[in-house]
């Protein structure tokens, strides 16, 4: 699937109009790639994705609580059924190899860094 | 934009703050399918979100990343408390070496969170579970309030 990194400006996806909200996220980055970790309490792995495409990240997950159809709200703090948010990621970064777990809501995202944009020390040679 | 008259004129910093302020109330008002609602106000940790159905009260806690064996719910006199703490996991990087941090916006710490229970649940019966990071407390009403049917009777 080849999509170009203009039509991704328009960061809806594929015509999915439902509201979403923004999960909160950590991101940490460290000299062999960048740890990017994203709350999203009430997602399970079945309902999770998490794409690239061209250099925008893209993770979107609905929200499952399990509750009855008789179910009425009284008080509702979380008000979308759904968690989405993009990053544009950078060239130095290794997108074939990207690690993602889910764990009791937490999203952990492993960024690993091409192996020549680690930084690395030049030895300077006295001549 | 209507300016107030009792700011003084030469405030060029007060009128952006104004600005800032009314750009944010519009925009917290619109809620077109196409934004993205940030529907938890800051410093609110973990959301809440409640429900009743007719046997039952059910709390639903957004608390993603905690230990259940940490947390601690009570229930006193009508009001459901519940009290844990999220430690910063994310403290180093992968060998201990120099992080840049970009972003810490989930909530790190202790928290404690209230709810006041209406009249009719029943504080006896009380069931707590944790799944994907969202802790579901379901407080089971009182028989005796629960909707029942009265039977009609002939009277003759």
């Amino acid at each position: 699937m080849n999509t170009t990194s203009h039509e991704l400006s328009n960061r809806q996806g594929a015509g999915d109009d439902t509201p979403a909200l923004i999960p909160l996220v950590d991101v940490i980055e460290d000299a062999s790639g960048i740890t990017l970790t994203a709350d999203m309490p009430g997602a399970a792995r079945d309902t999770l994705a998490v794409d690239v495409n061209g250099d925008t990240l893209t993770i979107d997950a609905t929200i499952n609580l399990g509750e009855t159809a008789t179910m009425q709200a009284v008080h509702a703090e979380v008000r979308a059924p759904r968690y989405r948010r993009s990053f544009t990621l950078s060239r130095e970064l290794d997108l074939s190899r990207i690690d993602a777990s889910l764990k009791d809501g937490v999203l952990n995202l492993r960024l690993p860094k091409l192996e020549e944009a680690r930084p690395r020390r030049i030895e300077v040679r006295a001549d | 934009m209507i300016t107030s008259s009792l700011t003084f004129p030469g405030d060029l910093f007060a009128d952006f703050d104004e600005l800032q302020r009314q750009f944010e109330r519009v925009l917290a008002q619109r809620a077109s399918p196409n934004s993205s609602i940030r529907s938890v106000a800051r410093g609110t940790f973990p959301p809440v979100n409640i429900g009743v159905t007719p046997e039952a009260v059910e709390i639903y806690a957004f608390a993603p990343g905690i230990d259940p064996a940490s947390l601690d719910v009570s229930v006193d006199k009508g009001v459901l408390t519940i009290t844990g703490e999220r430690k910063s996991g994310v403290a180093e990087g992968q060998s201990g070496e120099k992080v840049s941090v970009y972003a810490r916006e989930r909530w790190q710490g202790a928290f404690r969170r209230v709810v006041s229970l209406p009249e009719d649940a029943d504080p006896s019966r009380v069931d707590a579970r944790y799944r994907n990071g969202v802790l579901n407390i379901r407080i089971e009403k009182r028989e005796a309030s629960r909707p029942r049917r009265i039977e009609i009777s002939d009277g003759r």
